[in-house]
Formats: structure tokens, C-alpha cells, sequence
């Protein structure tokens, strides 16, 4: 542009010099402010907070396995802590992208001067911090209620699994999230959630399934997520590293694909 | 804040279709500092992509588009600009206040809350929740994220759909007092009104091209038919006779006549009707202006 004085274009430079500093805020306050909108909308906070807490009592305490199996005992708190994580990332971000795409918050956070990856970088870090919260009240009702017998490191680092494990459930609801409308969103991501944690084991046995789904389970990332969780509250367990390269894997892929979903449907 | 009228944003033969549909044909377009650029024209004309691509949100097919002499993806250059988007909603568990904070940490120098939401009008929302806004209030909400950072550059479209008389008037002193700042700003509007009252250039599109540009005054001069109003009971096919009457109607008691030259014609009336009351007579608006210009060019 001819017209445009060199001292305007030396502003922007200058005020480019502080990017990282204004990002590193922007990102934080954005994910602050994503917490706060969805901890506000009990269609969302209630059940993705209590429901596996209250499955947790219901079906792996009340009904579930005897006092006297303390294996068992833990491996059914490390698979609600893994079906916690399913929440989070699926409607949390899935429902809210499809919503903020409908009603063109998406198309005003472009425009304004956001920075790239801020936006689905502070909704992934919400999920995170939902599953988190959710992991450590499935823990605090295990040791308390269920007495099911762990150390500390082995509690610091299921939280971390819940903490990290969402990532894959996040690229799932942030694709759905770009593909259906806002209406159609929560029913639309119901009909993943359910069957993926009954078919990658999580509510149901993989053996009291047909065997066919034994087979079927390892392309779910829940299936391997369970697998790194028993590793952790099995004294003497080990897992494959493939469990965690596998969903890690499908997340980045995920995210991949959405990040050129939505640039194509700008 | 400048001492002259720098460009801040342009446009340069700009073209983009969708499918089979030409949204923009080859626009330019300037957008100066300190100066008010209201943008017109029909549903369809092409307005809301030459903003889209202004702010980067669509990329051209052809041309170039310029926000601060970068490109409008950039971060630098978006830093320095305010947008106000017809069709945004915002999250409804937020607070007024929030969001404003949330938006204004997007720039390097934003405004204090207590000023942006003076500015603003919106000091009694700042507690509320967006969702239980009305869409009044919530047009004002938008208004102040679009001017919480400071921007050099402001887009406002359609800014006072949904505002009564006297958020809308507040609202144009607020846009008038940020361009007394030396902010530039980029209007699109359906209220000809509002843009009568308050651009210094006017930009009419249609069909994805720049149909005519100029001051408001210099639009109205497009169209220099007087129209002439009164009580009277001179009849109104022979006033279509009359040479200079472009057109006369009677509505009830009222004759309207449309001249080029109305004192004619007044004189003229008087001799005929010496008994005449109500008498106006009008210059075109940007309004009628407009109307004929874009009509001119369908036919």
C-alpha cells in the first residue's frame, strides 16, 4: 500500500516484539474463560462431572466385585477414571465448536486478533482440566469409600492419564464439531460415546462380549488408554509402549484433520 | 492521533465468486484514517465478502486486500483493528464484563474496562450473562469488544439493527468521538439514515462491482429532483404538463410533484392555487439517491 507511512508499519513490529508474552495470556485467560462457560452449563458440568462418579458407586462399588478382591477393586476405578475422560472431549469441545460455528463466535474469533491455536488449544486445555477434576473425585471416592488401595505415585499418575488421555476423545468431538450443527451435535456425539465405552471394554468385560469385539476394541482409544491405567495399578504391571503410541497417534491425526476442516471451511 | 489521512486499508481490483455466483468483481476499495467509509448496497451485492476479505476471513480469488500494509491474516495487522459482526452471538454463561476482559487481552494497549464500557454503554451489564441479554443490549456488547482494544480501524456491520432511537443516536456520538480520534472506520448498514448521518465517503455496490463512490453530498447531487408537497387543488395531470415536472400524484387532499427546478414550479402552483396551504418542498435524500442509482442500474 503506497499511502501507508513506514512509521505505521514500525508500530506493528514493535508491538509484534510482545507476541509470545500476549499469547501465553491470551491462551490462559481463554481457557479460564472456556472452564467458566461450560462449569456454568449444568446441561454439560452436571453429567460430565457426576455421572461417572455416580456409575462409579453404583455399578463398581455397590454392585460391583467383593471387598476381598483388591486387583479387581482397582481395575474398576482405573476404568471409570478412563470412562471419565470420554466426556470431557467428546461434548465439551464437540458440542461447543458446532455451536460457535453456527452462531458465528467462530467467524469473530478470526476476525479478532486471537492467536492461531489459541482457540482449540484452551478448549482442549479445558477438557483436560474437566477430566482431571473428574479423576480425582473417582480416586477420592476409590480410596475413601471403596477402599481400594494405591499410593500416591500410582494416584498422581492415573490423574496424569486422565489429564492426557482426553486428547484422542478431544480430536473426535472437535471433527463431529466441525461437521454437524449445534442441534445435532450432543445426540450425534451420544451415539460415539455410548457404544465406544461399552465396545473398547470400559462398562462391559471385553469377554462378555462376542469375540468379534475383542478384535474390534483395539482401533478405540479407550481400549488402549485402559490398558496404560491397569499397567499403573497392577504392582507389577507393565505396558506396551504401542498403548500409548496408539492414541496419541489417533490425536494427532484427529487434530490434523480438523485443523484443515476448518481452514477449508472458512 | 494523525495529522493527515493515511490509507489504513484497501482493496485492489479485488475479485472472488462462489461457484457459479460473482460475489466481488474486481473491487477497490480505501479506507483512510480518521474518515468514515460507509459501504452500501442490496442484499447480494457483495458487501459482506468485501469485509470477509478485509479481515481475512475469506481469500480472494484475485487482488490484493491490505489491512496497515499486510496482509489481513496477519496477527500484527489485526491487532490494530475492532470488528462488529452482524450475525455473532456470544456465549451465554459469560458475563458482560468477561468478555470484554477476554477480547480486550487479544490487543497490546485495549482500553480500561470502566472506559470501553462507558463508551459503550453497557456500565449496568457488565454482572449480566450474555444469554439473557436483549438484542439490543447485545448489539452494545458487541459494540465494545469491537472498541475495547484501542483499535485503529473499526468495522462495524449493520452496528444498530435491533437499537431504539436513543442507544442508536449514543451509539453514532460514540463512532463519531473514535473517529474524532483519528480512528478510521468501515460501515456496512440497511439505514441510508445512518450512513447520511455519519460517512464521509459512501461506497455503493451491486453486483459485485463499485456502482458509484463520493461524499454523501456528492451522491445526492446524483439525484437533483426537488420534491414539492402541498394541500391544493390544482390538478394533477395538468401539473404533468407543466415543462421541468418530472412527475406529479395525488394522494387525498395532497399533490406531490417531482422537479429538477422547484421554485418554478412553486410559482407556477401559486399562480394556479393562490389558496395553496402546507407547502414543502424537499431535496432528495441519499435515500432517493440511492434507490435510484441502484434502480438505474438493474434496468
Amino acid at each position: 500500500m503506497n499511502s501507508t507511512t513506514s512509521s505505521q508499519i514500525a508500530k506493528s513490529s514493535t508491538r509484534g516484539d510482545s507476541v509470545g508474552v500476549l499469547s501465553l495470556r491470551i491462551f490462559l485467560r481463554e481457557t479460564r474463560m472456556e472452564c467458566l462457560r461450560l462449569l456454568r452449563a449444568p446441561s454439560f458440568s452436571v453429567p460430565t462431572i457426576t455421572f461417572p462418579a455416580l456409575f462409579y458407586v453404583l455399578f463398581g462399588i455397590v454392585l460391583g466385585p467383593p471387598h476381598s478382591d483388591a486387583m479387581l477393586a482397582r481395575h474398576t476405578l482405573a476404568l471409570f477414571i478412563i470412562f471419565g475422560t470420554l466426556a470431557p472431549g467428546l461434548f465439551g469441545l464437540g458440542v461447543t465448536l458446532a455451536m460457535d460455528r453456527d452462531r458465528g463466535l467462530l467467524q469473530l474469533k478470526r476476525a479478532l486478533p486471537m492467536p492461531p491455536g489459541a482457540y482449540l488449544g484452551a478448549k482442549i486445555a479445558m477438557a483436560m482440566v474437566f477430566s482431571g477434576v473428574v479423576s480425582l473425585l473417582l480416586l477420592l471416592i476409590g480410596l475413601t469409600v471403596a477402599h481400594v488401595m494405591l499410593d500416591v505415585y500410582q494416584c498422581v499418575k492415573l490423574f496424569g492419564l486422565a489429564v492426557f488421555g482426553v486428547w484422542p476423545f478431544c480430536g473426535m468431538g472437535l471433527l463431529l464439531g466441525t461437521a454437524v450443527k449445534g442441534a445435532a451435535a450432543p445426540a450425534l456425539l451420544n451415539l460415539v460415546y455410548l457404544p465406544m465405552s461399552f465396545l473398547s471394554g470400559l462398562l462391559i468385560p471385553l469377554h462378555a462380549l462376542p469375540k468379534v469385539f475383542t478384535y474390534l476394541a483395539p482401533a478405540l482409544p479407550p481400549y488402549h488408554l485402559s490398558r496404560l491405567a491397569f499397567s499403573i495399578v497392577d504392582e507389577t504391571g507393565s505396558a506396551s509402549v504401542l498403548h500409548a503410541v496408539v492414541p496419541l497417534l489417533m490425536a494427532v491425526i484427529l487434530f490434523v484433520i480438523v485443523c484443515l476442516r476448518l481452514q477449508k471451511l472458512r | 492521533m494523525h495529522a493527515t489521512h493515511s490509507l489504513v486499508a484497501t482493496l485492489e481490483k479485488v475479485r472472488k465468486r462462489y461457484g457459479a455466483t460473482t460475489a466481488l468483481d474486481g473491487v477497490d476499495l480505501q479506507i483512510e484514517s480518521g474518515k468514515i467509509l460507509a459501504l452500501l448496497g442490496p442484499n447480494g451485492a457483495g458487501k459482506s465478502t468485501a469485509i470477509s476479505v478485509l479481515l481475512g476471513l475469506v481469500d480472494p480469488d484475485g487482488g490484493r486486500a491490505q489491512l496497515f500494509g499486510q496482509s489481513p491474516h496477519r496477527l500484527a495487522a489485526r491487532r490494530r483493528i475492532g470488528v462488529m459482526l452482524q450475525s455473532a452471538t456470544l456465549p451465554e454463561t459469560l458475563r458482560v464484563g468477561e468478555l470484554v476482559e477476554l477480547t480486550a487481552t487479544y490487543y497490546p494497549d485495549p482500553k480500561p474496562l470502566a472506559e470501553t464500557a462507558r463508551i459503550a454503554g453497557i456500565g449496568s451489564l457488565l454482572k449480566s450473562p450474555c444469554g439473557a441479554l436483549s438484542g439490543g443490549q447485545l448489539r452494545r456488547v458487541q459494540f465494545a469488544l469491537a472498541i475495547c482494544g484501542n483499535p485503529e480501524l473499526l468495522f462495524l456491520d449493520e452496528p444498530t439493527t435491533g437499537l431504539d432511537i436513543e442507544a442508536r443516536e449514543a451509539l453514532w456520538r460514540s463512532v463519531r468521538d473514535l473517529v474524532q480520534e483519528g480512528s478510521a472506520v468501515l460501515l456496512t448498514t440497511h439505514y441510508i439514515e445512518e450512513a447520511e448521518a455519519l460517512a464521509d465517503r459512501v461506497v455503493v455496490l451491486m453486483g459485485g462491482r463499485v456502482l458509484t463512490q463520493g461524499s454523501v453530498d456528492e451522491l445526492r447531487a446524483q439525484n437533483l429532483k426537488r420534491q414539492i408537497r402541498c394541500i391544493s387543488r390544482v390538478d394533477a395531470e395538468e401539473v404533468r404538463t407543466w415543462p421541468g415536472v418530472s412527475a406529479a400524484t395525488r394522494r387525498d387532499r395532497w399533490l406531490e410533484i417531482e422537479a429538477p427546478a422547484a421554485e418554478i414550479i412553486v410559482k407556477r402552483l401559486f399562480a394556479a392555487d393562490a389558496e395553496l396551504t402546507e407547502l414543502e418542498v424537499q431535496r432528495a435524500g441519499l435515500s432517493q439517491a440511492f434507490v435510484k442509482l441502484t434502480q438505474e442500474s438493474q434496468a
